[in-house]
């Protein structure tokens, strides 16, 4: 499904708009991650207004693509993202990390059960989404159409079960499951090759035979076109290294590992949000 | 006597009484279901033949999942099988499941709301030989503690086989408890089985002790009740092969009736079923209480029978703690 240069401009401008809707969450929270869900706003556009098939009327729907967010402490990308498609109202966001809210600090399906996975402890999200893609193989075998999707970071590149997801999912040659790592080289005590060396990431997946490819994360395009090309993938799951720039969007904010697990105060937030509604001073804010 | 409601085994006290390994109720269990449900779905961690999920693999091949030495993955892969309407059996040595992946079982499994099946094999110190790595003796403590879990310890193949089929339809995570060693067959294909209910095995006419036993070890404290009654002393032997949901009613009326509480697991003492028990009668009923289990300490090699006796769950263990108890 190729993308005309109308939608492009569109999902240019919903990425923007969900920047600023989390950081807004993130503001009245008062706690929580600002720079995955910054940078994981491109993707999670594309999946959630080009790519996935669901509809935000029926979250319930049977026939859906199913989407396994594994590293839950990015959720307010996730809940800007889902508000924005119509799964709840947008004022609903003011409610993260609040008690009794249905946007819990890392997502738990009680609260919000259209949620497809409860997550937040790292490394598990992978396994889940390849009991998904198994569950379709079992029942349709080569021929099963739906797409999992599973969304991790590089961080939880670090974690034993992943590996075990990996080889699992490469054994039983599923076709049928997509994983997109935030390749954003930062985690919550510094940057990813310090912590613990990653690379070479993509030769670690292919050698459990996974086709991977490598993308800009923040071009729509090639975001659009990578989640197309996995399914023409036969006998191979998918993952797409997204390398993306932690904080995105923010410039004050871009490549600093301090900012995985904060939120920014009223300043840095007001900052923030003049920053994306003028895209960095290139274009003049509708709300001044 | 014998509860005779109940169609136990006659040849309980014989010596030749037939002796089938818990699991092997499992294994049989999981191929009915299999048979009965197509959406039934079997994981095992290289243990297939040893859990005796073999029998389910053999029949099923298609859905049967291989995932290699991986009970993290195990426990998280059911997840995602659960969520699209699969009914997931995952075997391992409990040791490892719900041992190694406890928090993929919490967050993955029941937090999520996902029901899987965990059938946890060789738990209890009569694992033998192969030495204290492989005894678990925590896994009650670890299942029961959390929320949605029912937890299931039969206390023999044929009650395996049963509460592998209950555990089916729960729409809830569900663990199974299970035995590596052949032990005595006490029930019958007839003896009744309900999640959340217990039955008196045994009863005398005038009870001074009651004992509540799961598992395998049941049949000591069946041996233990006739051998007390032949010396007068009357006792109530209660199969607690639910231990979450616990049937407080029977629990609390057992308390109200005798007195006085023995609890026999081959589990720690602290945290198993006796915990759950004398949680449940600190609150509604208190009595006296005696708990038979092992007392924070790791196992080691030996045969099964060298091992219970050593750690304090053997036949004369349990008399000398319904001795302490009369006295009390």
């Amino acid at each position: 499904m190729e993308i005309t240069d109308e939608k492009l401009k569109e999902l240019k401008e919903k990425a923007n708009h969900i920047r600023i809707s989390l950081i807004e969450a993130l503001m009245a929270a008062g706690s929580g991650h600002t720079a995955g869900p910054l940078d994981m706003a491109d993707i999670f556009t594309v999946l959630f207004f080009h790519t996935l098939k669901h509809n935000p009327k029926k979250p319930g729907w049977l026939e859906r693509d199913r989407l396994v967010l594994s590293n839950g402490h990015i959720c307010p990308v996730l809940y800007s993202t889902m508000a924005h498609a119509g799964y709840f109202p947008l004022e609903e966001l003011k409610t993260l990390r609040k008690f009794g809210s249905r946007l819990q600090g890392h997502p738990h399906r009680d609260f919000l059960p259209m949620l497809e996975s409860s997550s937040g402890p790292l490394g598990s999200g992978l396994s889940q989404a390849v009991g998904m893609a198994l569950a379709d193989k079992i029942d349709h075998g080569l021929t099963s159409e739906r797409r999992i999707y599973a969304l991790l970071s590089d961080g939880e590149q670090d974690c034993g079960q992943t590996w075990e997801a990996a080889m699992l999912a490469g054994k039983e040659k599923l076709h049928n499951l997509t994983a997109v790592i935030d390749r954003n080289n930062i985690q919550i005590e510094g940057y990813t090759e310090n912590v613990m060396p990653l690379e070479s990431l993509s030769d670690k997946w292919r050698a459990w035979n996974w086709h991977v490819i490598e993308i800009d994360g923040h071009n729509i395009e090639e975001i659009a076109d990578a989640f197309e090309a996995a399914k023409a993938i036969f006998g191979k799951p998918t993952v797409i290294i997204a390398h993306t720039i932690a904080g995105k969007g923010v410039p004050e904010f871009e490549r600093d590992y301090r900012w995985h697990g904060r939120p920014p105060n009223k300043e840095e937030g007001q900052m923030a949000i003049k920053e994306l509604r003028t895209l960095g001073g290139k274009i003049k804010s509708e709300h001044e | 006597m014998l509860n005779p409601g109940l169609k136990l085994n006659t040849k309980i006290f014989d010596k030749d009484v037939e002796q089938v390994p818990i699991r092997q109720g499992f294994g049989e269990g999981l191929l009915e279901a299999g048979e009965r449900n197509p959406q039934v779905v079997g994981l095992c961690a290289d243990l297939t033949e040893s859990t005796k999920m073999n029998l389910f693999s053999e029949k099923f091949p298609n859905r049967f999942i291989q995932v290699g030495v991986a009970e993290q993955n195990l426990a998280s892969v059911a997840s995602g099988l659960a969520a699209m309407g699969k009914i997931p059996f995952i075997s391992s040595y409990a040791m490892f499941s719900p041992g190694r992946n406890w928090e993929q079982i919490r967050t993955t499994i029941c937090y999520n709301d996902r029901p899987v099946k965990i059938a946890g094999s060789h738990a209890g110190i009569s694992v033998g030989p192969d030495g204290g790595t492989h005894q678990a003796i925590e896994d009650i403590a670890l299942t029961r503690v959390i929320p949605r879990m029912i937890v299931l310890s039969p206390c023999d193949s044929i009650e395996a086989k049963k509460a592998i089929l209950a555990s089916v339809d729960t729409g809830t995570p569900v663990y199974i408890r299970l035995a590596r060693e052949k032990t005595p067959v006490m029930t019958t294909e007839k003896t009744p089985f309900e999640i959340g209910r217990t039955e008196t095995f045994w009863q005398s006419d005038r009870p001074a002790v009651g004992i509540i036993a799961t598992g395998a070890l049941l049949h000591k404290a069946l041996v233990v009740a006739k051998e007390l009654e032949e010396q007068g002393i009357g006792t109530e032997v209660m199969n607690l092969s639910t231990i979450k949901p616990l049937d407080e009613k029977a629990v609390i009326e057992l308390a109200k009736k005798v007195g006085k509480i023995v609890t026999v697991e081959e589990h720690q003492i602290k945290g198993g079923m006796g915990s759950a028990v004398a949680e449940c009668l600190s609150q509604n009923f208190p009595v006296p209480m005696e708990f038979i289990g092992v007392d924070d300490q790791f196992g080691q090699s030996g045969t099964p029978d060298e091992l219970i006796e050593h750690y304090g769950m053997g036949i004369k263990s349990i008399i000398k703690a319904v001795n302490k108890i009369l006295k009390r």
